[in-house]
């Protein structure tokens, strides 16, 4: 936040991507997008001048770009009261309408909460009838989500949090240290599906039974937001749960009237109508 | 009566804090003029893993009920805002907050930097922000860039501080107006209350 940008600048960069790459960054809440951006000018000392210069003239450049511009910053289990929701309240309510379900994690970015849903699902001895969809538009960090290592320094809060969730194990029983990560077992993901996909541009692929989606449209702004929940809206069965961030909510938005509360701390919602 | 030479013209107050700075905002918003004409945005240092009862603790003497915003919510006058934790807490054109889970500054999420900062942006020359006691560089620049928008601009005197880090910071960055006693800023408060009635 040293210097600024002018929105002129960033409604330049924005269409460029647009035009050239299909990405639509437009209805992003501009105070996260505008300090993004400066990040990556000052991560890869550039000026707005050569960073179009380079979306243009580079076509590869882009992934770069997008794993820079996307926040993935997340933890194992974060908010462990909303995992011990989802185990003790939301999956039993699931399952007593059918023992296999679908899963999406719509935004996973480096898959901390799709191994910790794993990790959940096992110790309910029900990860093998669930299938998982895991999606991102950032390409690079799906590949990182599909490794599942992840820095050891990091595992002290993944471990604290974890243990506040009330697991059954340590968390340390899911992976092996190598090389200053902590590499969880590829075991726990053989029934996920990770793949490409922009919420913001993206076709509705699936029908699921809970979409988790957390802390990932706060980047939006309030028009795309809306845009965004009636696509989850269309993705959910009947009666299928979502769950949001718990500082984020449905009040303002259009849809929310198809919704009902099922936990209004841990802001899991229901879809009711179609 | 006119100490401070204030007018009716300011749109927010955001204030900033951290360790030691819990008795001054206490204090502050007990004594806190009745219908306030502005919203007050608290960025504060906390407990990242603890998302209950700070928000209480505060409200138990505060004048205005507290709270934590959600993520895109409409900015009221009169009412109080806490960052929540683990949260970054913006301030948007449109008069409303964003949330973000960006990397932490200064080892710090929420950031004041980042408050301050987006407010000066919205609000520019019609924001006031206050800076408390505190044990790192945090809100340092959010003073700096509250002034280069021609924003007014307040730190607790340091020697009424616990930890001094954070006012010094300011002081160090920018030409601050005022450098007050907590209870200087309360009667400036009173004062700029008076302003709009």
């Amino acid at each position: 936040m040293v210097q600024d940008i002018d929105i002129a600048d960033l409604k330049r960069i924005t269409e460029l991507i647009q035009k050239k790459h299909g990405y639509d960054f437009r209805n992003y809440a501009m105070s996260s997008f505008k300090r993004r951006m400066l990040r990556i000018l000052e991560l890869k000392s550039m000026s707005v001048e050569a960073l179009i210069k380079k979306l243009t003239e580079q076509p590869t450049f882009i992934d770069e770009f997008l794993d820079e511009l996307t926040v993935n910053v997340t933890e194992m289990f974060r908010d462990p009261s909303f995992w011990r929701i989802l185990r003790d309240e939301i999956l039993p309510g699931i399952q007593l309408n059918h023992k296999e379900f679908k899963i999406w994690h719509a935004g996973c970015s480096s898959g901390e909460e799709v191994f910790s849903m794993a990790i959940l699902l096992k110790e309910m001895g029900i990860l093998d009838q669930v299938t998982t969809i895991a999606t991102d538009l950032d390409v690079n960090i799906l590949e990182k989500a599909k490794t599942g290592s992840y820095p050891i320094k990091n595992m002290e809060l993944n471990e604290k949090n974890y243990i506040r969730y009330e697991g059954k194990k340590s968390l340390k029983e899911y992976y092996k240290e190598e090389n200053g990560k902590a590499i969880f077992d590829k075991e726990l993901v053989k029934n996920v599906s990770f793949r490409k996909h922009d919420l913001v541009t993206g076709e509705i692929f699936n029908k699921f039974d809970l979409i988790l989606c957390r802390n990932v449209m706060i980047y939006f702004n309030q028009a795309l937001q809306n845009d965004v929940l009636k696509k989850f809206h269309e993705s959910l069965f009947k009666y299928g749960y979502l769950a949001i961030g718990s500082k984020e909510s449905l009040i303002w938005c259009d849809i929310a009237s198809k919704f009902i509360v099922v936990n209004n701390e841990e802001k899991v919602y229901k879809k009711i109508k179609d | 009566m006119n100490k401070y030479n204030l007018n009716n013209s300011y749109k927010a107050v955001v204030i900033g804090g951290s360790a030691g700075s819990f008795q001054g905002i206490v204090k502050i918003l007990s004594q806190l003029p009745k219908n306030f004409p502005l919203p007050i945005i608290m960025c504060l240092h906390r407990l990242k893993h603890v998302r209950n009862g700070f928000v209480e603790a505060l409200s138990i003497k505060s004048v205005v009920q507290v709270s934590e915003p959600y993520d895109k919510e409409p900015i009221k006058k009169g009412a109080v805002y806490l960052a929540p934790s683990n949260y970054h807490l913006s301030v948007e054109l449109g008069n409303y907050f964003a949330l973000s889970t960006e990397e932490m500054i200064n080892n710090s999420r929420p950031a004041i930097d980042i408050t301050l900062g987006t407010a000066a942006y919205v609000y520019r020359d019609k924001l006031i922000g206050i800076l408390l006691s505190g044990a790192n560089r945090d809100g340092g620049l959010g003073m700096k860039y509250i002034k280069d928008k021609g924003g007014l601009t307040l730190v607790q005197e340091p020697s009424e501080c616990m930890i001094d880090t954070m006012p010094k910071a300011a002081l160090s960055l920018t030409q601050i107006d005022h450098v007050m006693k907590v209870d200087q800023i309360v009667d400036f408060l009173k004062e700029l209350d008076r302003h709009y009635k």
